[in-house]
Formats: C-alpha cells, sequence, structure tokens
C-alpha cells in the first residue's frame, strides 16, 4: 500500500479539509497537545527521576511507578488524540517532513519501552535490579522522550 | 503609564535584533521553553494532583514538596528565563499581545495562588502530612494551580497566533484597548 496516497486522499476528505481550514481548530488541538505534553512529562519524569536515585528517592520504586502510570496513559491518549487530529490537518506535509519520521520512529520506541522493559524494571521490586540498570533504563526513557518532544517541536519549524 | 517605549527602545537594541534574526537560536530557545513544559508544569501539576488526592497519597505532601520543589523551581527558573528571550526578541508584538498579557495576568494569578498556599494551609501541612486526601483548602489550591498553569500554557500558545495583532485591524474597541493598540482616531493608549 502506498501511504503517499492514502494521505493525499485523507486530505480531501471533509473532516480533514474543515479542520485544515478553520482558522481555530489547529490553534486549540495544538494548545490541548501541549497540555498534554506537561501531564506526560510530569509522568514519565516522576518515575524517571527516582529511577536515577532523584526526586522521591525515599520512596519505593513500584509505588511511584503504580502511581505514575496511569497518568502516563491518560496523557499518552490525549496526545496520541490530538496529534492524529493534528496529523489529519496535513498529513502529506507531515508525511514529507523529516522531523514529523523521526517524531513517529521515537515515539514507537518510547512507547515500546515505556511499556515493557521500563514499567516491568520499575515493578520488580527494590533490590531486585541494580542501581545501574535502573539508572541506564531511565536514561534511555528519558532520550527517547525528548525525542519525540524536540523533533515534535521541530515540525513546526520546517516547511 | 505604558511600557510601549520601553520595549520599542528593547526591539532596537543589538541583543534583541540578533536573537529575533537568527536563524537557530531563536527556534531552539523557543523548543527550551517548550520542552521545560514538561519539568515545570508536568511536575507541578503531579504536586498539584497530590494535593487533591488523586496521585502519589501514600508519599507524605511534605516529602513530595521536599524532593519534587527544587526540580519544579528549576524548571521555573529555566522558563522565565528562556521567556524573558523570547520576549526580549520581540518585545513590541508581545507587549501589544492579548494571549501574552491574559498570560501575563494568568502569571500573576497563579503566583498569588502559590503565595496564598505557602502562607495558609502549608504552615500546617505536618498535621495532614500523609492524609491521603489533604484538607479543603489544600485542594482547592491545588485546583486552582492547575486551572491557572492550564490557562498560562493555551495563552502562550495563542500568542504564535496574530488574530488580535494590532497591524490587523480593524478590531473592536474593546480588543484594541486591552491589547493596548495605538489606533489613529481611536484614543486607545
Amino acid at each position: 500500500m502506498n501511504l503517499l496516497r492514502f494521505f493525499q486522499w485523507m486530505s480531501q476528505t471533509p473532516v480533514c479539509q474543515a479542520l485544515a481550514q478553520s482558522p481555530w481548530a489547529f490553534a486549540v488541538i495544538e494548545s490541548v497537545h501541549l497540555l498534554g505534553l506537561a501531564a506526560i512529562g510530569g509522568a514519565v519524569l516522576v518515575l524517571d527521576l527516582r529511577l536515577l536515585g532523584l526526586g522521591l528517592r525515599d520512596q519505593p520504586i513500584d509505588r511511584i511507578a503504580r502511581d505514575a502510570h496511569p497518568w502516563l496513559v491518560r496523557s499518552l491518549i490525549v496526545m496520541l488524540a490530538t496529534g492524529v487530529l493534528l496529523f489529519s490537518t496535513e498529513p502529506v506535509k507531515c508525511y514529507q517532513s523529516t522531523a514529523f519520521r523521526v517524531k513517529m520512529s521515537s515515539l514507537l520506541l518510547a512507547m515500546i519501552f515505556a511499556f515493557t522493559v521500563r514499567q516491568r524494571v520499575a515493578m520488580a521490586g527494590d533490590g531486585r535490579v541494580k542501581p545501574v540498570w535502573l539508572k541506564v533504563v531511565a536514561i534511555v526513557s528519558l532520550t527517547l522522550w525528548f525525542g519525540v518532544g524536540a523533533s515534535g517541536r521541530w515540525i513546526g519549524f520546517s516547511a | 503609564m505604558s511600557l510601549l517605549p520601553f520595549c520599542q527602545w528593547l526591539a532596537e537594541t543589538p541583543g534583541s535584533i540578533t536573537l529575533r534574526e537568527s536563524l537557530y537560536t531563536y527556534p531552539l530557545v523557543e523548543s527550551a521553553h517548550v520542552l521545560t513544559l514538561c519539568l515545570f508544569v508536568g511536575l507541578a501539576a503531579m504536586w498539584d494532583l497530590r494535593l487533591l488526592g488523586v496521585t502519589l497519597t501514600r508519599v507524605p505532601a511534605s516529602e513530595l514538596k521536599q524532593r519534587l520543589g527544587p526540580w519544579i523551581k528549576g524548571g521555573f527558573v529555566v522558563m522565565i528565563t528562556t521567556g524573558v528571550l523570547l520576549f526580549s526578541a520581540i518585545p513590541v508584538r508581545s507587549y501589544q499581545s492579548l494571549w501574552f498579557r491574559m498570560k501575563a495576568v494568568a502569571l500573576v494569578l497563579a503566583g498569588l495562588n502559590a503565595f496564598v498556599f505557602h502562607r495558609g494551609i502549608d504552615r500546617t501541612i505536618e498535621h495532614w502530612d500523609r492524609d491521603p486526601i489533604p484538607p479543603r483548602s489544600a485542594r482547592r489550591a491545588g485546583a486552582r494551580s492547575l486551572v491557572l498553569w492550564t490557562v498560562v500554557v493555551v495563552c502562550g500558545r495563542m500568542i504564535a497566533y496574530s488574530w488580535f495583532d494590532c497591524d490587523k485591524q480593524p478590531h473592536s474597541r474593546i480588543v484594541n484597548t486591552l491589547a493596548g493598540c495605538v489606533v489613529p482616531g481611536e484614543g486607545a493608549q
């Protein structure tokens, strides 16, 4: 299947046309996307800081992980929903944007990592995983999410 | 008193011109401003949600404040620094932006809210430190904080849009007054 042709078709659908032509829609959806960014940042940072031995360092890791996880999931849902809408206002531009491709690749990796390795390591219980590996997990997580955020911001700068 | 002459002077300083016309510095400062949302608003929101009693309820409130406080403050310093830089690059348009002005008002209110919390219910934190759901005035401070920072973020994003820019006349008189547009014949300051 040719993705470009699919996105060309998508951009011609009434919903996408309406979103793309509305003077307010993009701005409003983008604002919600930004609020989601703040929320997801908090949910990711509170656990990654703990894994690094910073932040809430007197609390058991699995407790932080258990409490932060629902907020990660919720903010991710907001991000994905608003992200799809933003994408649908200019699918062809996004498809051809290097920043967008970098963002999608990082996002896929970040989500897989968050829901597999990171969550499993965090829920393992104190002392089961060596501190150095906890730090490695946190650094990988922060790097991947930073990649998503930075390349996401750069979509807007690249023509 | 109007700050317009100051903003006009600022716009002509070499630093402002350099930043405004830079190819990469301005977008990088702006990216830092946006991404620091995660650190500052993100962690502040976790603290507000703890005050509301909906997350990290088994972590004592004072511990959360003590451990996350420095990160939130650090994030705030980055926000203010990058924010001042962004303003200094485009001072006149920012000063006359309805969104920027609403953002500034919300920022002041958020600061006041934090001050009221600090001077009020925060002083008795040891009494409700381990309560999963803090007392009503703490919950209210948390809710107000979430609302105000939401307004700050949304208004901040909207500054980029030119709907209410002074050079896009005609606007209603109220928009021109609130944005501080100088419109010949309308007598607005």
